[in-house]
């Protein structure tokens, strides 16, 4: 493995690309404010136009954050799960856990139509919809735990992943089936992702469980190493590898479960940045890929929510839409490139 | 095999390692005490060959998995000894079947274990790499003082080759240096005697046309 000093380099120029493209994306959005009044802004100073300042301190700054945690801990979650499962396609959506939000997503926005007596405040506003799609996402990683307590094999536990996919997709079309054209649409826009929304205390809440699902995959560094060679190998190598598979499931249901709570199912993000970063670092070694996707990810996602934001017009697209269309072709490209998946 | 480097479940019987049962060692003693090269492919292809060997060291290192100066010398060490030294950085994919095969064991000499176990190091290779890599074991065997332990079907390289064979054979196993085996005629019956018989005297198994 090589030194960390010849990465260092890279890692400097992505951390200032990182902040390029954050004060680019803080200085553009639906009111067009001169880039200097935007920094005059960030440094504390007086701008031109009061609503300015309030606009950059209560809407953008707390957006570009949103963009930076979302986009790292999506990324990061990618990475724990291709190595887990060592499959190239993995990504958090594969064990269920963005499923599992949508699921809790569905039932507290379109069930309670239905289910009036049970969400009797009717109320379907931000901080319960992230609690239910917590909450959901939770349930997932949950049974996807005490099945993997029983199966072994990690090939059963991606199969199932999917099945709670499946059971996400047949409950969401039941339930819309029954609902109003109102809820269905609020469902709707639930899962096009939204990153805009969040308050700072919000904010606060979202860096805490990111930061903890980081900590988490810092210290699952080695056992993840050693699972590029397999299971039994990490094991003759001295790894518990009951402890770390939880310790990696643990780490990327927080990492996914929190952003999708907050943001809505962000897709492709979590497969193609790790896949990116294989390209730009060529190494396997997880000392240097956890912090290069983390940032990595924040980039994208800073650059992508640039990009939704449509500058200077007052409508703004759904990020996910703009994830798919950068995410997929990456992929697309990465494997007519290299004729098949490496990880 | 799988059994005994303590990756697959025992179904009976007992094993064990410096007299204790290898129940009551740690997952992390046996990680220094046993090596181990599987059948199974390896899971990422992506890993360089220095990577791959430097992940051998893992035992050693400190909860990051930091290489020490002791480390490195260890798996330049291991890389000398297989004579993989010069395709250090390829990537695991664009090595030959022999190729990798090297690179497996080099990794099991890094994690520097008094016993390394290898199940079946040479199905798939062809008659000269296979007398290759045992060759290159019989010399790892002798010049470090480990014990080798591989599984293997190439009977008459192994009776050329090894320091000590044992027979698996349906309730009359027998162990003992080839030499001793061939007086004992522990071969003779080792297959039905119609279609493959065991010519003592060239040491080698002929068809009975």
């Amino acid at each position: 493995m090589r030194q960390l000093k010849s990465y260092r380099i890279y890692f400097i120029l992505l951390f200032l690309v990182m902040v390029v493209c954050f004060l680019v994306n803080i200085s553009l959005g639906s009111v067009s404010i001169p880039f200097q009044e935007t920094l005059r802004s960030i440094i504390g100073k007086t701008t031109q136009v009061d609503s300015w300042s309030y606009i950059i301190w209560n809407y953008r700054i707390p957006k570009a954050f949103t963009a930076i945690l979302v986009g790292s801990g999506l990324a990061l979650s990618g990475l724990l799960m291709q190595t887990l499962f060592r499959n190239p396609l993995a990504g958090p959506f594969v064990l269920g856990i963005s499923s599992g939000a949508s699921l809790g997503a569905a039932l507290l926005i379109l069930g309670s139509s239905l289910f009036t007596g049970i969400f009797s405040l009717g109320m379907v506003n931000d901080i319960s919809l992230a609690l239910a799609s917590s909450i959901g996402s939770f349930m997932v990683l949950l049974a996807v735990m005490v099945v993997a307590v029983r199966v072994k094999d990690t090939m059963a536990l991606l199969i199932i992943g999917l099945m709670f996919g499946s059971i996400t997709t047949a409950v969401v079309s039941v339930l819309s089936y029954f609902s109003t054209a109102e809820k269905l649409q609020q469902y709707v826009y639930w899962s096009f992702g939204s990153i805009g929304d969040l308050s700072w205390n919000q904010l606060i809440l979202l860096l805490l469980i990111v930061m903890i699902g980081v900590l988490i995959s810092i210290f699952s560094i080695k056992p993840l190493n050693a699972l590029l060679l397999g299971e039994s190998y990490a094991k003759s190598l001295g790894v518990n590898m009951k402890r770390s598979r939880y310790s990696i499931i643990v780490a990327t249901g927080l990492l996914a479960g929190g952003v999708t709570a907050f943001a809505g199912p962000i897709a492709f993000i979590g497969l193609a940045v790790p896949h990116l970063t294989r390209q730009i670092f060529n190494t396997t070694d997880h000392k240097i890929l956890v912090p290069a996707v983390l940032v990595y990810g924040a980039i994208l996602m800073l650059i992508c929510d640039t990009i939704a934001q449509m500058p200077n017009s007052a409508s703004v697209l759904p990020i996910n839409a703009i994830t798919s269309i950068i995410g997929a072709p990456v992929v697309i490209w990465l494997l007519i490139r290299k004729r098949k998946m490496i990880f | 095999m799988r059994t005994l480097g303590n990756v697959q479940p025992k179904l009976s019987g007992k094993i064990t390692l410096n007299k204790e049962s290898l129940e009551h060692h740690s997952i992390q003693e046996l990680a220094s005490e046993i090596s181990v090269v599987l059948t199974e492919p390896i899971a990422s292809k992506n890993l360089t060959v220095l990577e791959l060997v430097s992940l051998g060291r893992q035992p050693y290192t400190n909860w990051l998995g930091t290489l020490t100066k002791k480390d490195n010398d260890k798996i330049s060490m291991a890389l000398d000894m297989v004579r993989i030294s010069a395709l250090k950085s390829k990537k695991c994919y664009e090595l030959s079947d022999g190729q990798l095969q090297r690179v497996m064991i080099a990794r099991a000499i890094a994690q520097d274990t008094q016993l390394i176990l290898l199940d079946e190091p040479t199905t798939h290779l062809d008659l000269y790499h296979k007398v290759q890599i045992l060759k290159l074991l019989k010399t790892i065997a002798h010049e470090t003082n480990k014990t080798i332990l591989f599984t293997t079907h190439e009977i008459e390289i192994a009776i050329q080759l090894c320091d000590k064979i044992l027979i698996l054979k349906e309730n009359q196993s027998s162990f003992g240096s080839p030499c001793e085996l061939i007086q004992k005629k522990s071969f003779e019956n080792l297959f039905p005697i119609d279609t493959i018989t065991f010519d003592a005297q060239t040491g080698s198994f002929r068809v009975n046309k």
